[in-house]
């Protein structure tokens, strides 16, 4: 599977990894749900790390669609929790 | 994408496919994309050069403030060697003010590096993909039956277009902090052009300005020197006057 890391690259992944990311990813939308700004970092970073770690980056030269993308590494918390009940990273 | 069901990467794909769809006919895509891809690659441009421009801002303040530090703490010193705590007091406090500005600047000029680069690196990849996007247009288009050619042409532009809709996010998101950073160094603009950092005018009312005041203790101190040389000259004896007390009615006078 095809994951961006928006603002950052794509990767590669090994499809055994979906399930581990999906779950992290749903831990960090519960963590915004929470208001747990601290425990969304924690879990965010980890997702980050997963990708990297287990991802090829795709050359500059491939045209893939992404299966994933992940929000910027940068993402504020303020930022987080207004994509899940506002307008986001990208206005609707 | 079978067992990936997280809501945040869903959020987000969707958002960026939501932006994608608005050119639905591939051919159109074709056309609409290259002429896209083009202005895209014109403002990454822009956006890179505005935040050089902020970087270098921010550098000429560093300039400024480093000078202002040093010139801080030689009055500072001078002022001590003249007996004036007071007067000492009040530059090393601002040199310690300026030195925590000089700290802010070093770590955002450190920050729009990286987005300068950043946005390069992002800039050159783009446009890698859009040559390939224009060569590979054309093979397909050569190889394939028509209604195959836009399917799979339609393909390539989907993974050109979800670049684009990235750089472009790399980017507003480089520019707004660029811009956060712009309004502190107006605010500190503003703050210097008030004299917070300015030689000539004083800090706050009432107060004196440390150079102004130490060229008072200077020049005083050069006429009590004269005082005494033409003392001893004629040979009166007399003691000199303390120059500090000398110097008082001269500030109160100002005042």
């Amino acid at each position: 599977m095809i994951v961006r890391i928006a603002t950052e690259s794509q990767y590669r992944m090994p499809e055994d990894d979906a399930d581990a990311l999906n779950d992290l990813d749903n831990e960090a939308v519960a963590a915004v749900e929470a208001g747990d700004e601290d425990r969304f970092h924690e879990v965010f970073e980890q997702m980050l790390e997963l990708v990297r770690r287990a991802g090829e980056p795709l050359g500059d030269d491939e045209l893939e669609e992404s299966d994933v993308i992940l929000p910027p590494p940068d993402i504020s918390f303020v930022e987080a929790a207004a994509e899940f009940t506002g307008e986001g990273l990208i206005p609707d | 994408m079978p067992g990936m069901g997280g809501r945040m990467s869903t959020v987000i794909k969707a958002k960026i496919n939501k932006l994608l769809d608005r050119a639905e006919d591939p051919s159109e895509t074709l056309e609409y994309s290259y002429q896209k891809q083009m202005e895209l690659l014109q403002n990454v441009k822009k956006g890179i050069a505005d935040v050089v421009t902020s970087k270098k801002r921010l550098q000429l303040q560093q300039q400024k403030l480093e000078q202002q530090v040093v010139k801080l703490d030689t009055q500072a010193r001078q002022a001590l060697s003249q007996g004036r705590e007071d007067l000492a007091r009040t530059a090393l406090e601002r040199k310690q003010f300026a030195q925590g500005e000089l700290q802010s600047l070093d770590q955002q000029v450190a920050e729009l590096e990286s987005q300068q680069a950043s946005l390069i690196e992002k800039e050159q990849k783009l446009r890698t993909k859009i040559d390939q996007f224009r060569t590979k247009k054309e093979v397909i288009k050569a190889q394939y039956s028509a209604a195959e050619a836009s399917v799979k042409i339609s393909e390539a532009a989907s993974g050109v277009g979800e670049e684009m809709a990235d750089v472009g996010m790399a980017m507003q998101r480089a520019l707004d902090k660029t811009e956060d950073m712009r309004a502190r160094a107006n605010a500190m603009d503003e703050l210097e052009a008030a004299g917070a950092f300015d030689d000539q005018l004083s800090l706050s009312a009432g107060q004196d300005d440390i150079d102004r005041e130490l060229h008072q203790l200077t020049s005083q101190s050069a006429v009590d020197q004269d005082l005494e040389r033409l003392r001893a000259e004629l040979g009166s004896g007399e003691p000199p006057q303390q120059s500090l007390e000398a110097g008082e009615p001269e500030r109160e006078r100002e005042a």
